[in-house]
């Protein structure tokens, strides 16, 4: 009898393998896109089984669908959690995180300094749920132990902030939530899992835009929930959807049922199944072929950040950069201390004379994309005040870090010789 | 420190498993061991079950026995669905039993621990396996806990052979 012990794979070894067993029917060494939405019973028991969640297989693929299942294995295989619910935005897979662990009534605390979209949906979309969002400075002591309320189920930040350049302190965080009996929720959509393991430091779920660097080449929206399996549901009553009898499944406990695989199982049967926001199979597939290469990728959105950021700091006509990888960032410390292998590919940099001469930069560019994304491999450009961030007040986008002269850069995997030439040819 | 298991090993006890004595299973249907129970009679196991609340009933459509002792037939695994402490007797009895039963490991479900009980199994020659389901490791390593989008931890190239 072999005692081979089961061995641990790397970081590339499982960005290509992970989920992805040949399928055993036909042999298809890639994984086949299941362009399908419903699946055949073996007989009425077989479809019973299903439906009480007592055996593992397909009903629907609102629900699951193989080829977004291979996806969802693989992201829980990089981030190092139990599993992952897979929607079809990052905007959705939020909606799904909180809609496991919020009650009408409930509140939630997270960081001021958020991608505006999530400041847009947590501020304001969700109070029509019921549920507040509280945000305060995570950089100021005490902050969030003072915002914390009996009615406070989660508390919530970006790894890397965007657009701000901003890195936040997970272990920090992490130990008030412990504390407190409430999950921590980090969005690890612009580190991406090659340069920071939010569960590593005390994360309890991990969410992603899949849409940005995991997909990299600007095709396919998608979101994605990944669950350590490491929170403990049932430790006080805070949390009846996940450890007390759930209505909407005949009274099904989760926690008491699938343990560790609750808040997965939670997030399909529940969360896909009535909410509905499912990831395109299609969607899946592109995201897995991006997530083949992300970590040649993300080596070189590093690189290549790290020497525009570094040109634009010495130009004239800049007035400030702010990027985790220079010296100068507040935050060069403690991105070293999560971050390895880079410090992402999303920075800002102010131009002097304001609005006007940031906008003209903005449209000047030939190379950089002016679009509302980032994590292409392409690299873009955006002024968040004018876009991104127009929906928030003065005071938020310059918390935020989108003040008028803020100018964000995504940079790409080109030639960076040629994109220091573009920005410089713009900056005139 | 937790115990683990090679994939190897708990494969292996899977396939020598023909019957499994679960004790501590439920009839309700949103029980964990009835989940359990009906996955295992699927993948073509026979399950019997041990309850004394329940002696004498069905479950599934196997006759509840009070105790190991009372069931007539050969069983290879006896799988412990009742709380940590509980699994010190069971085992103990499972152990008198072993070679007239022809058991050959005791299975602890999630949750449930005992060190005293693994060491004395142990040194009557059976295997142990503690805080695992054997329904969610037969997913696991037959792929199918990944449909569900769970992490299985196996990473391999080779095609599985299906019947």
């Amino acid at each position: 009898m072999t005692r081979r012990k089961t061995p641990e794979y790397g970081f590339e070894t499982r960005m290509v393998h992970a989920g992805a067993q040949p399928e055993p029917v036909t042999g298809a060494r890639q994984t086949p896109i299941f362009q399908n939405t419903s699946y055949v019973f073996h007989d009425a028991d077989d479809a019973a089984s299903l439906f009480n969640l007592q055996s593992f297989g397909f009903i629907y693929s609102r629900l699951t669908n193989p080829t977004t299942a291979v996806l969802e294995e693989r992201l829980a295989s990089l981030e190092g959690g139990r599993g992952t619910t897979c929607s079809a935005s990052g905007h959705s897979a939020q909606l799904l995180a909180f809609f496991a662990i919020m009650e009408p009534g409930d509140r939630f605390i997270a960081s001021n300094k958020l991608y505006g979209g999530s400041v847009t949906q947590f501020g304001k979309t969700f109070q029509k749920f019921g549920w507040h969002c509280d945000f305060v400075d995570f950089d100021e002591p005490d902050a969030i132990t003072n915002a914390l309320t009996p009615k406070t189920k989660a508390i919530f930040c970006e790894a890397l902030a965007n657009p701000g350049g901003v890195v936040t302190d997970i272990e920090a965080a992490a130990a008030i939530a412990r504390e407190a009996g409430i999950p921590l929720i980090v969005d690890n959509t612009m580190a991406t899992p090659y340069l920071c393991r939010p569960i590593e430091w005390g994360a309890d779920i991990v969410l992603h835009s899949t849409t940005k660097f995991l997909s990299g080449n600007g095709t396919s929206m998608g979101g994605a929930v990944v669950d350590s399996g490491l929170f403990d549901w049932g430790q006080n009553d805070r949390f009846p959807g996940l450890a007390a009898p759930e209505p909407a499944y005949h009274g099904l406990n989760f926690w008491e049922s699938f343990g560790d695989m609750a808040l997965t199982m939670h997030g399909h049967a529940i969360g896909l199944r009535d909410l509905g926001p499912t990831m395109a199979p299609m969607n899946a597939f592109q995201t897995i072929l991006g997530i083949e290469s992300l970590a040649m990728r993300m080596q070189r959105h590093c690189e290549n950040a790290m020497k525009v950021a570094t040109f634009l700091e010495n130009h004239a006509r800049v007035a400030w950069v702010r990027y985790a990888g220079l010296p100068s960032s507040p935050y060069h410390a403690r991105a070293q201390k999560y971050l390895s292998g880079g410090f992402g590919s999303v920075f800002t940099f102010g131009v002097k004379g304001g609005y006007e001469a940031g906008l003209k930069v903005v449209e000047s560019c030939c190379l950089f994309s002016h679009l509302a994304n980032i994590g292409d491999a392409r690299s873009l450009i955006l002024h968040p005040a004018s876009t991104t961030h127009r929906q928030l007040t003065t005071e938020q986008r310059d918390t935020a870090g989108a003040g008028d002269d803020v100018i964000r850069l995504s940079i790409g995997v080109e030639t960076p010789e040629d994109l220091i030439r573009d920005l410089n040819e713009a900056l005139g | 420190m937790p115990e683990t298991y090679t994939d190897t090993e708990i494969m292996r006890i899977l396939r020598e498993t023909k019957t499994i004595a679960m004790v501590g299973a439920s009839a309700k249907w949103q029980r964990p061991s009835y989940f359990a129970m009906k996955y295992l009679q699927q993948k073509g196991y026979r399950v019997i079950p041990v309850n004394p609340g329940q002696a004498g009933g069905e479950i599934l459509g196997e006759m509840v026995y009070a105790t190991l002792a009372d069931i007539p037939e050969q069983y290879e695994m006896v799988d412990i669905f009742r709380n940590s402490a509980a699994a010190l007797s069971i085992t103990q009895e499972a152990i008198a039993l072993a070679e007239e039963k022809g058991i050959r490991t005791i299975w602890m479900q999630l949750g449930v621990i005992n060190d005293e009980a693994a060491a004395l199994a142990r040194a009557a020659g059976l295997s142990v396996i503690m805080d695992r389901c054997p329904k969610i490791e037969f997913g696991r390593l037959n792929a199918e806990l990944s449909w569900g989008g769970f992490n299985s931890g196996v990473i391999s190239a080779r095609r599985r052979r299906i019947s």
